[in-house]
């Protein structure tokens, strides 16, 4: 005993009083407690199902589901499918709005909001009433707005609206003609992958030589040869070996072709338009972060409006545009879940809606559907913090 | 630091008390919803979003309708006061959670009653108040005379229901495709299905009836002849309260035996003081304890006739002759009449 307190320095507090410890000590506590309210509180759902006798456990994903969904991008059906299954097909369809709205709206909200800053008063004036409208107006209101008003009324299969290259439109959709690969068919598409990937590595190689030796090569013309005209010769090498089904009319339906839904159209408008009324506000406040200087030294250099604008001051918004870019990327992805409004089969349609009731598992159900969109969000915080690392600026 | 942890263990202790207590309160809740009731003074009625026939709000907001007569027959009973009622509307997405959770304290719309919510929601079918069946509408003009020639047509549905299985069943079992345009509430799918986004429109028999007079123009739709599914709607209640199911049950059984014995709402009070029909004395509390039997007291059923009728009173001024809809009793007439209403006896 008397040992120990003579190693004690003098001078020196006892653990209980070193805050380095005590700090330690507190957070322990603190993410106890925290622990603790989570376990107490699942145990407790857990608890109250059983006293009520409402069946529990994720027992219910391989069970048959039993009813059809229209829109799938796997193979399903009523006879075979499962309730996980139908969970797969439901996040499908939300992956495919969300990621198709997310490309489309990056588009269109660089337009508008480029657009906005324009010098032309009348391009400038209506990009400015476009934003003010589209993020004025409740998205569901909006959602509401291209289905009833825009999409139902056109007319029924028999009077179907013929489009060019045999596409029809209707009210049950869009009908597009359904390509068939023969022999050979496959080819093609490989041709296509290797002028896309080729188009890449010249524009790498060119934009190295140019940096390098400032010669400048025709970019554009070698891309269209390399993705266009390539394909198009391998197909006409291998004997035109695609076909088309044609939608047509069968009974009170069209059959043939690929259809596009009506739901999925109004979705993907509606995000698209209203997400890009956001990044357009986005785009147009990284735009003008950018020094003025910066513009007029361009200017000065020689560079015309156009150069400028792609070489000297995106370059430098983008530093200011990802960040919030990204929040509205994760915005467009949680709106999708308004499509139950307008009857689209996204997960939270199928899986919230129709496999929640049948089961009645709704902790469960909940549980799985918030865990999914908290994993895409987290995921695409990811890759756009990447790309934000790459586009930040380098301090030497 | 010493302050936030303190307040952290504050805050656990008084969770982990509220949640033991709300979970004790609530069990308790669940086992004694008359007491629940009688204690709150008001009975909070889960019913459907807006049926013509079941349960509609009219012109001047007051809600009309089968399922809404059940709710202050049972209201009369309990709380000795038809008007003490609150309606929850629900959908047809939500109502089960809205009844186990409490929110409502039982269930009148137009629910089916399947094996699998009975024993797997914590819930209580009883008793079938309508015997219905799915059936199918199209437009007129599409000339479709049977639910066989609906092959590959696009078929509007209301989600969360047996309907969307029993379509899928049906299908299957013919060996035909169709396209499901499901929707949440019934109200879109009709909307969509009256807006040409459908070939068809499919539900139970009734509510298509009940629908097709919301139309436009009612009578450019067919209702097909196909019944393609058993469709009994029931009243619900939660699983372990025997005591609040036999007062449901035996609500309806009044109705019921009141038709049965020629008790209307018009001649209630006479048949009490006159009549010598021991069954009618037994029903309307002058022989026997049954009401105290049951927790509530011997005019029990006298106070359910007199504010609604009996059963048959109900059902014409809501679905049938003296309502818009015209539908006929059907399977829905007492057992004496053919049909399947059968209530057990009072005695």
């Amino acid at each position: 005993m008397s040992t120990t307190s003579a190693e004690i320095k003098p001078g020196k507090a006892s653990l209980l009083y070193d805050p380095k410890i005590r700090g330690y000590a507190y957070q322990f506590v603190l993410l106890a407690v925290v622990g603790f309210l989570i376990w107490s509180a699942a145990s407790n759902a857990i608890e109250n199902l059983r006293a009520q006798k409402i069946a529990s456990g994720f027992g219910f994903w391989h069970n048959a589901s039993g009813f059809d969904i229209n829109q799938k991008l796997i193979p399903y059906d009523a006879s075979t499918g499962t309730y996980g299954r139908a969970f797969w097909v439901g996040l499908l369809n939300t992956l495919l709005v969300a990621s198709i709205g997310i490309v489309l709206s990056t588009f269109l909200g660089f337009f508008v909001g480029v657009a906005r800053l324009s010098s032309n008063w009348i391009v400038s004036k209506i990009a400015m009433i476009y934003v003010e409208v589209i993020r004025n107006i409740p998205l569901l209101l909006q959602l509401f707005f291209w289905y009833n008003a825009v999409l139902k009324p056109l007319p029924n299969p028999r009077q179907s609206i013929v489009l060019p290259a045999g596409a029809l439109l209707n009210n049950r959709g869009l009908y597009i003609p359904d390509p068939q690969f023969g022999p050979g068919g496959s080819l093609i598409i490989w041709a296509f992958l290797i002028g896309l990937v080729a188009t890449f590595v010249f524009r790498s190689w060119a934009r190295k030589q140019q940096a390098a030796t400032g010669k400048q090569y025709p970019i554009g013309l070698v891309a269209l040869g390399l993705i266009v005209v390539l394909p198009t010769l391998v197909y006409f090498a291998t004997g035109r070996p695609i076909t088309f089904v044609y939608p047509e009319l069968a009974g009170f339906n069209l059959r043939g072709g690929i259809q596009i839904f009506p739901e999925f159209v109004a979705l993907l408008i509606g995000l698209t338009t209203y997400t890009a009324g956001f990044i357009a506000e986005v785009v147009r406040a990284g735009i003008l972060a950018v020094s003025k200087g910066q513009t007029e030294a361009a200017h000065a250099l020689g560079l015309r409006a156009g150069p400028t604008l792609k070489l000297v001051v995106i370059p430098q918004a983008m530093r200011v545009i990802i960040p919030p870019l990204t929040s509205n990327y994760l915005n467009l992805t949680k709106n999708s879940s308004l499509a139950v409004a307008i009857g689209y089969p996204d997960l939270v349609q199928v899986f919230t809606g129709t496999v929640l009731n049948q089961t009645g598992q709704a902790v469960e159900v909940v549980a799985i559907t918030m865990a999914v969109y908290l994993t895409i969000s987290l995921v695409t915080s990811l890759f756009m913090n990447i790309y934000n690392k790459r586009m930040a600026l380098v301090e030497r | 630091m010493k302050k936030i942890a303190r307040a952290a263990l504050l805050a656990a202790a008084v969770a982990g008390i509220a949640s033991s207590a709300s979970h004790e309160a609530r069990a308790q809740a669940s086992r004694e919803t008359l007491k629940t009731v009688q204690g709150r003074g008001v009975l909070n009625c889960g019913i459907g979003t807006g049926l013509a026939g079941f349960g509609i709000a009219d012109a001047s907001g007051t809600w009309r309708g089968m399922n809404i007569d059940f709710c202050q027959a049972v209201a009369a009973a309990v709380l000795k006061d038809a008007g003490k009622v609150k309606f929850v509307s629900l959908s047809s997405k939500d109502r089960f959670t809205a009844l186990q959770t409490g929110e409502s304290d039982f269930i009148a719309a137009t629910t089916t009653w399947t094996m699998s919510r009975d024993t797997q929601l914590g819930l209580n079918f009883r008793p079938v108040y309508y015997y219905d069946g799915q059936g199918f509408m199209v437009k007129k003009a599409t000339g479709i005379k049977s639910a066989k020639d609906l092959s590959g047509a696009s078929i509007c549905i209301q989600q969360g229901t047996t309907t969307e299985l029993n379509t899928a069943d049906y299908f299957r079992k013919n060996s035909m495709k169709f396209e499901p345009v499901t929707f949440a509430t019934n109200n879109e799918a009709t909307e969509a299905y009256e807006s040409g986004r459908c070939d068809a429109f499919t539900t139970d028999q009734s509510v298509l009836y009940s629908e097709r007079m919301r139309f436009k123009t009612p009578d450019d739709h067919l209702v097909l002849p196909e019944t393609i599914s058993k469709e009994p709607l029931g009243y619900i209640v939660r699983h372990g309260d025997d005591q609040w199911l036999d007062v449901i049950s035996w609500a309806h059984y009044a109705l019921l035996t009141a038709e049965e014995l020629g008790v209307t709402q018009a001649n209630v009070d006479e048949m009490r003081e006159k009549s010598e029909n021991p069954d009618v004395r037994r029903l309307l509390g002058k022989e026997g304890t049954f009401g105290q039997a049951l927790g509530l007291d011997n005019d029990w059923a006298y106070r359910i006739v007199k504010a609604v009728g009996n059963y048959g009173e109900s059902f014409e001024r809501n679905l049938g002759q003296q309502s818009l809809l015209k539908i006929a009793r059907g399977q829905n007439a007492l057992w004496s009449n053919g049909g399947l209403q059968y209530a057990p006896p009072i005695r």
